[in-house]
C-alpha cells in the first residue's frame, strides 16, 4: 500500500506538535493541534475532556476532591467539584460541545507505603470518586480510566485524535 | 497571583546555621550507620513557594526516593528526605557493603534501608534543633515512596495540608570518600511553626 500524502502530513504534524504544560491545580484548553501534558500525577487526578467533532480538548489537574471543606478557595482548579465545571465552561468558550465530550481520567494513586498509611490516605481514592460523581452529575460519560494503584503517572492529551498517553515509571507507555 | 512573602536575611542566616548543626549531626549518624567516614558540604537553606519546588531535584518526572515523616511536639509540620535515584542506589550499596554500580533497582531490603536512613537523618537533625532551642519535637513512623518526584511531592503536600504555604528547602550533599550522595531535605512547617522556631532561637527581625 502506498502511503498517502495526507498520512505523511499527519505524521509530520504529530512530530512537531507543541506541548502545553498543565501545572498542578491548573487547567488548559486548546482548539489547536497540541499536546496537553501534566507531569507526575500522584494522588492527584488528571481529567481530559475532548470533543472529536471540533477537536477542542482540555486537561485539568485535580489535587483535592471537595472545596466545601475549606474556608478560602483561591484556586478553583485545585478541586474536583469546582475545577470540572470550570473546565467544561472553558471548553464551551473554545467551541467544544458538551454532548460530544469524551472524558478520560488518570491518577489517584496511593504513593506511600509504611505503617502510617491511614492518614495520607485514600485522598487518591476520594479524588477519583469525586471526579466520577461530578462528571456523572454533568452528564459526561467516562470513556477510559487509568486510576488507582501505587505508581505516579504523566498524562498527555493529543488534540489531533483525542488519544491520551500515560507514562509510568518502569512500565511501557500506554494509550487510552 | 499571591504576593510572595520575603523572608528577612537574619532568618535565613539562622536557618542556615541550624541546618549546618542539624545536618552535621545527621552526617555523624550516617557515618555511624555506615561505619565509614562521611563528610558534608555546608548546606544551603532556601524558602520557596510550593509551586516553585516542582522544578527542583531534576523536575517532576525525575525518579527519586522519598522518606516522609510528620513532625509532632512543639513544632508541627512535615519533613521529606529526598534522594535521587543514583544516590538511593549508592546509599544501599554503602549500607550493604556492595561495589559501586551493583545496585540498579530497589527491592524491599533497599526500601527499608533508605527508609531507615531517612529516619535516622531526620531524627538527628531534629535532635540538634531541639538541643539548640529547647523545643521538643518527635517524628512519626516514616513512610516511603520511590517514583516520579512530582507525584511524590504533590501527594506529600496534599497529605500534609500545607499547600499554599512556603517551604523550607535545604540541600545537602554528603560525601563518602570520593562518592557523592545528594540529599534534599524539605520541611513543610505548619503556619506559625517557623515563628516559634525563630522565637526559641532568639532571632527577631531587624537585629
Amino acid at each position: 500500500m502506498q502511503s498517502s500524502p495526507v498520512r505523511e502530513a499527519a505524521a509530520f504534524q504529530e512530530a512537531k506538535l507543541t506541548e502545553i504544560q498543565v501545572g498542578i491545580a491548573d487547567l488548559k484548553v486548546t482548539a489547536q493541534p497540541h499536546r496537553l501534558i501534566t507531569l507526575g500525577l500522584g494522588s492527584c487526578v488528571g481529567l481530559t475532556l475532548y470533543d472529536p467533532a471540533t477537536r477542542v480538548g482540555g486537561l485539568l489537574h485535580i489535587m483535592l476532591p471537595d472545596s466545601t471543606q475549606f474556608n478560602s478557595v483561591n484556586k478553583p482548579a485545585k478541586f474536583a467539584d469546582l475545577g470540572i465545571p470550570l473546565l467544561l465552561s472553558e471548553i464551551g468558550r473554545y467551541g467544544g460541545k458538551v454532548n460530544n465530550l469524551q472524558a478520560k481520567i488518570a491518577g489517584g494513586a496511593q504513593m506511600f507505603s509504611g505503617l502510617n498509611e491511614k492518614f495520607v490516605l485514600n485522598i487518591g481514592e476520594r479524588n477519583i470518586a469525586m471526579t466520577r460523581q461530578t462528571l456523572k452529575n454533568l452528564g459526561i460519560r467516562i470513556m477510559a480510566e487509568e486510576v488507582g494503584g501505587n505508581r505516579g503517572r504523566t498524562m498527555i492529551l493529543d488534540t489531533t485524535n483525542g488519544q491520551v498517553i500515560i507514562r509510568t515509571v518502569g512500565t511501557p507507555v500506554k494509550v487510552i | 497571583m499571591i504576593k510572595k512573602k520575603v523572608i528577612p536575611d537574619v532568618y535565613i542566616d539562622a536557618l542556615q546555621e541550624i541546618s549546618n548543626i542539624g545536618l552535621g549531626n545527621a552526617a555523624t549518624a550516617l557515618a555511624e550507620l555506615l561505619d565509614k567516614k562521611v563528610d558534608m558540604a555546608v548546606p544551603k537553606a532556601f524558602f520557596f513557594d510550593v509551586e516553585e519546588i516542582f522544578d527542583m531535584v531534576g523536575g517532576p518526572e525525575e525518579i527519586v526516593s522519598c522518606v516522609f515523616l510528620n513532625l509532632e511536639g512543639d513544632i508541627h509540620g512535615t519533613v521529606l528526605f529526598i534522594f535521587t535515584e543514583r544516590s538511593t542506589y549508592r546509599l544501599i550499596e554503602m549500607l550493604t557493603g556492595q561495589e559501586v554500580g551493583n545496585v540498579t533497582e530497589l527491592d524491599v531490603m533497599g526500601e527499608s534501608a533508605v527508609s531507615e536512613i531517612g529516619n535516622v537523618l531526620t531524627g538527628s537533625f531534629m535532635n540538634a534543633i531541639g538541643g539548640m532551642t529547647g523545643l521538643r519535637m518527635n517524628t512519626s513512623v516514616p513512610m516511603f515512596a520511590f517514583d516520579m518526584f512530582g507525584a511524590i511531592l504533590s501527594t506529600s503536600l496534599v497529605a500534609s495540608g500545607h499547600w499554599d504555604d512556603q517551604v523550607l528547602f535545604i540541600e545537602t550533599v554528603f560525601f563518602q570518600e570520593t562518592d557523592e550522595i545528594r540529599g534534599h531535605f524539605f520541611m513543610l512547617p505548619e503556619t506559625g511553626a517557623l515563628n516559634r522556631l525563630f522565637e526559641a532561637l532568639g532571632v527577631t527581625e531587624g537585629v
